[in-house]
């Protein structure tokens, strides 16, 4: 037994933590944030570099094959620095078009950029839904992502199948959250017809919200990291504020909320990868794990700044806004435990 | 990562699942109660001779002997776990006084006590919190003055568990006053029919008297009880204080709690409906739910880190913090599921679960306070996981 990362996946997880330490530099984040498109490609140009799209690609289709886990971990070095990415969007793609080996080769290639458009599979609004009749999917989609620089997307229908489109047939518009690193989209389609379509089992919608909480568990630590260091750094009364108790019990409470849902993703990605039948349940369990612990580091690591935390200058927000935003994407904590106990019986 | 087992280990599962069904009807049930209750002796010798307690306990001093190996006890835990069958005995002597022992105990002093102890014939008591030394352990002030071969003891003791059943303690005893904090206290065991030595128990919030006062009045007992060196009680009890900590919050035990929570959500109802079909209890099950996982792969973590000889680190840290307040967070949502059939307890007709989650709700904050209170874990947490500034020494006043 040994419930460890591997020494292939700690070097996968330093060396993309490496590029993102030049590539996703607060400095380009902020800029990102402010629309400049520029920056955004250059960080693009970064990662595609590194090869995150050929990553979760089956090695039989030109990809490198890689697991979950290792997806859980490079999302979650993406979260670490809020850094803005398609990965999450490529890495479902090629989950849910698991048999299409032409199309996975285009995704491995950087040829085919997916976007997401399965809010409707967690919660439908009125208004909102796409529906499939004669062939031709005619609706909306809310809170698409990657939905910029994307070939084609992957949209639910109202009867729970997901299917592809060209991207240049969907019109699209911005939707304003409070995150402005990363940008979602209302997706409209009107008779467009689907390239492919396919089912959606319940591990690949797993998989989603598992990358979801991976992004938040990195966050989340970047966040605790950036907590304690200020508290050793910053003095009031004559002496540094990390020396009073109230605020290390604050260190301490995140960290020991934070460390156990780590494990928590680890085991609910290794059991996803060796198809164990608690996988989908667990990552459910994860995704609202993760959302609940990462929303009081969120608040708890923005306390232990002071004023400072607030404010635009620290950037501290980014990162608040980034679990925000996790919180809610692909079903609420509520929606994912619910999913949760049906998975495993509970419900009737 | 790699959950799966060697053939062997999955043979051995079977052979430990085997084992537990074929002698469950030997088990005790909730009406053997008390210390030296012979059913519960006798399951107890059975574990150890099927080598499920005592495991690792060399056979000289009547544990099972087997070569220790993580992977095993673990496999162990976790079929008394999801069996839910009655485990091997627990307490302070077994978990953590036999351990201390085979760590830094003579030769003779563990050919005397480790088997009867083991065994459930031997029961001890922790004799380390005063009045005036809780969280501040180190300020114990219970003095051992030497007279020849023997220490004359004087004070006494709070919060001691089981001191009313117990044969023996073992005890924190200052025997150099002069001495620097740490530095003059003493490790000592003897028993507790020396006279001199009186017990009032004090009755706690489940209304039983779980723990006691212990009062030292020219208590002579032999220096043969030292255990490693006088002075030097400080390191020794630091050793015993890390077997607690593993002991408190355990997520076997914690998982087999919320097993039980979700069986009883499944079979009691309220308006005809079970408490699992209502939407909000659910929803809470599912959080804690989420939790307990969490708690259990931190647990795989662990076992890791201790098989690869490494230091466990921050997972290691917040066991005893959160994994306590998990086990009282169980016991509320059973209390609230129950709705006002929650509140009963102790006996009568409409009892559920025999009252234990109530009196789980309340022992179970005991151990929240007992065995370093969660705010001195937070404080341990904050310094050797996050290497932030050490608690400021107070002047003398
Ligand atoms: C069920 C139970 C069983 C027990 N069994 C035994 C036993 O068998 N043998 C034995 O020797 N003892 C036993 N104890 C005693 C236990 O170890 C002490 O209660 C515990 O260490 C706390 O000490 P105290 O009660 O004096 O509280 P105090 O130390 O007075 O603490 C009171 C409050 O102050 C806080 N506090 C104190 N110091 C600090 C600090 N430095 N930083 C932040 N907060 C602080 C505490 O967290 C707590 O909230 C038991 C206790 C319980 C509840």
């Amino acid at each position: 037994m040994e419930f460890a990362l591997s020494e292939d996946q700690r070097m996968l997880q330093d060396s993309l933590k490496g590029v993102l330490s030049e590539a996703a530099h607060l400095d380009r984040i902020r800029k990102i944030a402010a629309g400049e498109t520029g920056e955004g490609a250059a960080l693009d140009a970064a990662l595609s570099e590194f090869g995150l799209s050929a990553l979760m690609v089956p090695e039989a289709a030109g990809g490198l094959g890689l697991g979950a886990l290792d997806a859980c971990l490079v999302q979650e070095a993406l979260g670490y620095d809020v850094a803005p990415s398609r990965f999450l969007a490529t890495a479902v793609a090629a989950k849910l078009l698991g048999g299409k080996v032409d199309i996975l080769g285009n995704i491995a290639g950087g040829e085919a950029k997916f976007a997401l458009a399965l809010t409707e599979l967690f919660s439908r609004r009125d208004g909102a839904g796409v529906e499939l009749k004669g062939g031709k999917l005619t609706g909306k989609s809310l809170l698409a992502q990657s939905v910029d620089g994307a070939t084609h997307i992957l949209v639910a229908d109202t009867a729970g199948a997901v299917h592809s489109v060209e991207a240049a047939k969907a019109s699209v518009t911005v939707m304003q959250t409070i995150d402005r690193t990363r940008t979602f989209h209302e997706v409209s389609l009107d008779g467009v017809a689907p390239l492919v379509s396919v089912t959606p089992d319940a591990g690949a919608i797993a998989f989603a919200r598992l990358l979801v909480a991976a992004d938040t568990l990195g966050a989340g630590q970047a966040m605790i990291d950036k907590a304690v260091a200020y508290a050793k750094e910053r003095q009031q009364f004559g002496r540094v504020i990390g020396s009073f108790q109230a605020v290390k019990h604050m260190c301490a409470e995140m960290a020991a909320k934070l460390e156990p849902a780590r494990a928590l993703i680890w085991h609910a990605a290794h059991a996803l990868d060796i198809g164990d039948a608690e996988g989908p349940m667990m990552a459910s369990l994860a995704k609202a794990h993760l959302a609940e612990v990462g929303t009081f580091v969120a608040r708890t690591a923005t306390e232990v700044h002071g004023g400072m935390g607030f404010t635009d200058l620290v950037g501290l927000h980014y990162w608040y806004k980034r679990i925000g935003v996790n919180r809610q994407l692909l079903g609420s904590p509520e929606q994912a435990r619910e999913a949760a106990a049906q998975l495993q019986g509970l419900v009737v | 990562m790699k959950l799966t087992l060697d053939p062997q280990y999955e043979a051995f599962r079977a052979e430990v699942s085997e084992t537990l069904a074929k002698n469950a009807h030997l088990a005790p049930t909730s009406e053997d109660k008390g210390y030296k209750n012979a059913k519960r002796i006798a399951w107890q010798k059975l574990l150890i001779g099927s080598g499920l307690a005592a495991r690792t306990i060399p056979k000289e001093y009547g544990g099972y002997g087997a070569e220790p190996d993580i992977l095993k006890s673990r496999i162990i835990a976790e079929e008394f776990a999801r069996t839910r069958i009655p485990g091997p005995m627990a307490g302070q002597g077994i978990s953590m006084f036999v351990p201390t022992l085979l760590e830094l105990g003579t030769e003779a002093q563990k050919q005397a006590y480790i088997r009867p102890t083991i065994e459930g014939e031997m029961i001890w008591c922790q004799g380390y919190s005063e009045p005036g030394a809780g969280s501040d352990l180190a300020a114990v002030r219970t003095s051992a003055v030497e007279d020849g071969d023997h220490y004359v003891i004087n004070g006494s003791k709070i919060w001691t568990s089981t001191a009313k059943q117990a044969d023996m303690m073992f005890c924190l005893v200052r025997t150099d006053p002069n001495a620097k904090k740490h530095e003059g206290i003493t490790y000592i065991t003897f028993p507790m029919s020396t006279p001199g030595i009186e017990v009032r128990p004090l009755v706690d919030m489940t209304g039983s008297a779980n723990f006691n006062e212990v009062f030292f009045t020219d208590v002579r007992v032999p220096k043969s009880g030292v255990i490693f060196a006088p002075n030097k009680g400080w390191q020794v009890a630091n050793a015993t204080l890390t077997h607690e900590r593993g002991m408190l919050g355990d997520p076997n035990a914690t998982k087999a709690r919320l097993l039980e929570l979700i069986a009883l959500m499944k079979t009691e109802t309220v308006n005809g409906q079970r408490l699992i079909d209502n939407p909000v209890l659910r929803d809470r099950l599912m959080k804690l739910q989420a939790e307990v996982y969490a708690m259990q792969a931190n647990g795989l973590r662990i076992t890791t880190s201790r098989l690869q000889g490494q230091p466990a680190g921050l997972a290691g840290l917040v066991v005893k913090l959160q994994g306590c307040d998990l086990n009282h967070e169980i016991a509320r949502l059973a209390i609230d599921a129950l709705g006002e059939l929650g509140i009963l307890y102790e006996e009568g007709e409409h009892l559920r679960s025999d009252g234990a989650w109530q009196w789980r709700y309340m022992y179970d904050l005991g151990l929240i306070i007992g065995g370093g209170t969660a705010q001195i874990q937070k404080n341990i947490i904050a310094e050797r996981g996050l290497d932030m500034p050490r608690e400021p020494k107070l002047a003398k006043a």
